[in-house]
């Protein structure tokens, strides 16, 4: 067995309530195994991720972030899925200058009936990070700009001033 | 404040969870989450003994915070919130934790993974429970008026039933006329009542009824709100005809000189006109000037129709007139299409003449088709001498699709009997398994054995018209192994009925999207709950009858027809609904007034006070989305139920280290 492979990656996901999480429901009812690394979070609608939240995840000790919504057209509220492209295209380039790789945050479609397909996102998602190797951002946040210029929001005292 | 109190309750739901997550271990492992004072694992939490688990300890040791870890939250969030509820402690105070359908079910072969995973979304809804906050419901009116979608039989039994009671009823239905496929029957199984005799009246008292609005020729284009307060956008299409005014005399269509292939209730056997009523026992009785093939609509010439009409109905300038409906509470049963038996290729069907699909058939048996009622080949003269009928045409094959179609058995059979009585054909029926599973059906199925009618098992390998002995020159050979006697056959027949299998609507997809219903693997519309929940949908409001959610038979589709008027009346009865008090609100201290927030909110449910200078979200229209929460620069909106704080607790919560875990050996091999 490689390294690669005995590597358990942890990915946080953050699913939404109408097409992804239900998309996992059925992956579930259906019995499609997938590996064991997604750990899930239900969001309304993947409008609501706050790109701070996949920073905190990843600062947190996540290897990946998974980000998955309703296709776009098909959006529970008409559009968010179009705020999260928006929103993700941004992050990623930020994410680009902290030297971070692609393939660890995904952002990804299932509607409520793609079970399957969101089985094989996250088994496609693992491979590629299983490749990459651990990030550990927990241990490893560098002491230096521009992670520590990010540092202030990723707390919740200081980003609502309490 | 007094420090928190969390309850933790892992379920086994029998051995589902139980099979690959070790309970024992994680209840016990989660004491050691912050602020847990009891961790309790039980067989079945959503039973009644689990819940009162759940009330006893909140009195017992003051619990001010509970996690449930089972299933998903759209199974039985519900359930342990009134639990709660019934204890006293407000149901938002409640978290669940997903370890069935995102542990247990994914990962059955691997119990330390499984186990593992079971920890961390269980240490996240502990995290995140205890930064939520007491909410209350927001209650409003429900509207008495449904929406009934589809009139089908599902859609007439579910618009007559909500009418009996009382409550007004706009049935919209996208063809001319109701009554759907029934409509178009013969006979229905196993009584051998004519459909017509039984549906029509149904028909006209849906027509006919008070309460009950017509909308044939529309469809619904838009629904905005929630349960309650839909409002539903409905575009009636341009009939040409006034209702006010035609009488339904039929001079209208006797005077159109143009003739068309009726593709729709004829199944392509017989022919209209270009203004036509789809059947004499239509309801409405109005006709339809069929815009794509009449002459005045190409040309600007003819309107024979208009100088002949008595009454001066017919009205070319007309326009497709859009109508907003304000409903409480939607039922959808819009049913089925028929399997395109054209994607089988081996099976002849659009090459080979005298193979029909069991619609085609059902309309030549029809007294009221094309023919008369008499079965003939395609030529519409030659009796045929043998019939072959192929059950499971589209279904029960995973190139097609795999699930049992449920009534081509029985249609299948019906069709054997209705053959052999009117032309004493030899029928050869080829099945894979017959399935005859209701109230009368297996004494039906003897029946016809008894008739004569031959039975072979076997899937049908190809229908082709190529001869190799005398015997089969100018008949279709239907090849297939017999599988009871282990020999393959090659039985030549004049006809060959495909039992074509029932598929969901073409455009499932855009009206399960448009009502927010889901659609499951094969397409149709996903039921709240596939035994205990079976016309609910996971959408508060929107229920679904009928072959939409499923196929079935037309008991069964008039038992769900009602069942779902039940819930609608159920919801209707209780005047007012508790909404989810998911929402948006912003901190008037906090706003910048940027006004970002106000071209985000798809439902503009943010107005902005100039004169404070400041934004504010109406309650009412707001729908909980939270992407203004994301999207504000001075953080003043909170999502309620989805705050910043919760959702970064449960990423810290979900990414706690919970420690390699070794399952016990032995209990492996238990």
């Amino acid at each position: 067995m490689s390294e690669a492979e005995k590597f358990n990656p942890v990915i946080v996901g953050f699913l939404c309530n109408w097409c992804s999480y239900r998309a996992a429901d059925l992956a579930g009812t259906s019995r499609m195994g997938y590996p064991a690394t997604l750990r899930d979070i239900r969001i309304m609608c993947t409008g609501r991720l706050d790109p701070t939240f996949v920073l905190r995840a990843l600062q947190g000790g996540a290897d990946g972030v998974l980000i998955m919504g309703c296709h776009p057209g098909q959006c529970h509220y008409q559009e968010g899925n179009y705020k999260a492209i928006r929103r993700f295209a941004l992050l990623k380039r930020v994410l680009q200058q902290l030297g971070l790789e692609e393939e660890r945050v995904q952002l990804h479609w299932a509607s409520a009936a793609q079970g399957l397909l969101f089985a094989e996102t996250v088994s496609r998602m693992t491979r590629q990070i299983q490749a990459l190797g651990p990030l550990d951002w927990k241990h490893n946040w560098p002491n230096e700009e521009p992670f520590m210029l990010l540092q202030p929001y990723l707390h919740e005292e200081v980003a609502h001033g309490r | 404040m007094s420090e928190p109190r969390v309850g933790i309750y892992v379920c086994h739901c029998g051995h589902n969870i139980a099979g690959a997550v070790d309970v024992e271990h994680l209840s016990e492992w989660a004491l050691n989450l912050p602020h847990v004072v009891v961790a309790r694992n039980y067989q079945f939490m959503c039973a009644g003994t689990g819940q009162e688990l759940i009330e006893n300890d909140i009195g017992e040791y003051g619990l001010t915070h509970i996690v449930v870890a089972s299933c998903s939250p759209h199974m039985h969030e519900k359930t342990f919130r009134n639990a709660c509820e019934r204890a006293g402690l407000n149901a938002y105070l409640f978290e669940m934790a997903n370890i069935r359908e995102h542990a247990s079910w994914v990962h059955p072969n691997n119990r330390s993974a499984a186990t593992s995973k079971a920890k961390a979304l269980v240490s996240a809804a502990v995290h995140r429970v205890l930064k939520h906050q007491a909410l209350e419901p927001m209650r409003v009116d429900i509207l008495p008026a449904t929406l009934v979608v589809g009139g089908g039989i599902a859609g007439i039994q579910a618009a007559l039933e909500i009418a009996d009671a009382g409550y007004p009823v706009y049935l919209v239905e996208r063809e001319p006329s109701i009554g759907g496929h029934m409509a178009q029957f013969d006979k229905t199984f196993p009584t051998l009542d004519c459909a017509a005799c039984i549906l029509t009246p149904k028909m006209f008292d849906a027509g006919a009824h008070p309460n009950i609005t017509l909308l044939t020729y529309a469809e619904v284009e838009q629904v905005e709100g929630y349960v309650g307060n839909f409002h539903v956008t409905v575009r009636k299409k341009a009939r040409m005809i006034r209702e006010d005014l035609c009488t339904g005399c039929g001079t209208c269509w006797e005077k159109c000189p143009i003739k068309v292939v009726d593709t729709v209730f004829e199944a392509g056997l017989g022919y209209r006109k270009a203004i036509y009523r789809p059947f004499p026992q239509a309801v409405p009785k109005y006709p339809v000037v069929d815009a794509q093939n009449c002459t005045y609509f190409s040309t600007g010439k003819c309107k024979a129709c208009e100088r002949f009409c008595p009454t001066g109905a017919i009205d070319f300038e007309m326009q497709d007139e859009i109508i907003t409906l304000d409903v409480g509470n939607i039922i959808l049963a819009t049913g089925y299409d028929l399997f395109d038996a054209r994607r089988i290729p081996e099976y002849g069907y659009g090459r080979l003449p005298n193979v029909f699909t069991s619609l085609e058939f059902e309309r030549l048996t029809n007294a009221a088709g094309p023919t008369g009622g008499k079965i003939t080949l395609r030529d519409g003269e030659t009796e045929p001498q043998s019939v072959a009928i192929i059950h499971c045409v589209g279904s029960r094959d995973k190139a097609y699709n795999e699930y049992c179609s449920a009534i081509c058995c029985m249609s299948s059979l019906k069709f054997a009997h209705l053959a052999k009585e009117k032309t004493h054909a030899e029928i050869y029926n080829f099945y894979i398994d017959m399935r005859p599973i209701a109230k009368g059906y297996e004494e039906f199925y003897h029946r016809i054995l008894a008739e004569g009618v031959h039975f072979i098992r076997g899937r049908v390998a190809e229908i082709t018209d190529e001869a190799y002995t005398t015997e089969e020159q100018g008949k279709l050979v239907v090849v297939a192994e017999d599988t009871l006697i282990g020999r393959q056959r090659r039985i030549p027949v004049d006809m060959v009925i495909l039992a074509a299998g029932l598929e969901p609507r073409r455009d499932s997809q855009n009206v399960s999207h448009m009502f927010g219903v889901g659609c499951g693997d094969s397409g149709f519309f996903t039921e709240r709950h596939p035994k205990l929940d079976p016309v609910a949908t996971v959408t508060e409001g929107i229920y679904i009858a009928g072959a939409c959610q499923g196929p079935k038979d037309i008991p069964d589709t008039v038992a769900q027809g009602a069942a779902a008027a039940a819930r609608v009346l159920g919801v209707i009865s209780q005047k007012q609904v508790q909404l989810e008090p998911v929402r948006a609100s912003i901190d008037e201290s906090r706003c910048s007034g940027c006004r970002i927030c106000n071209n985000l909110c798809p439902y503009n449910a943010i107005e902005y006070l100039a004169e404070l200078g400041v934004s504010r979200v109406n309650g009412a229209l707001c729908k909980g989305c939270g992407t203004c929460v994301a999207a504000c620069p001075s953080q003043a909106i909170t999502g309620a139920h989805f705050t910043f704080e919760q959702i970064m607790a449960e990423i810290d919560g979900i990414l706690i280290d919970a420690g390699d875990y070794e399952p016990n050996p032995i209990e492996i091999l238990a």
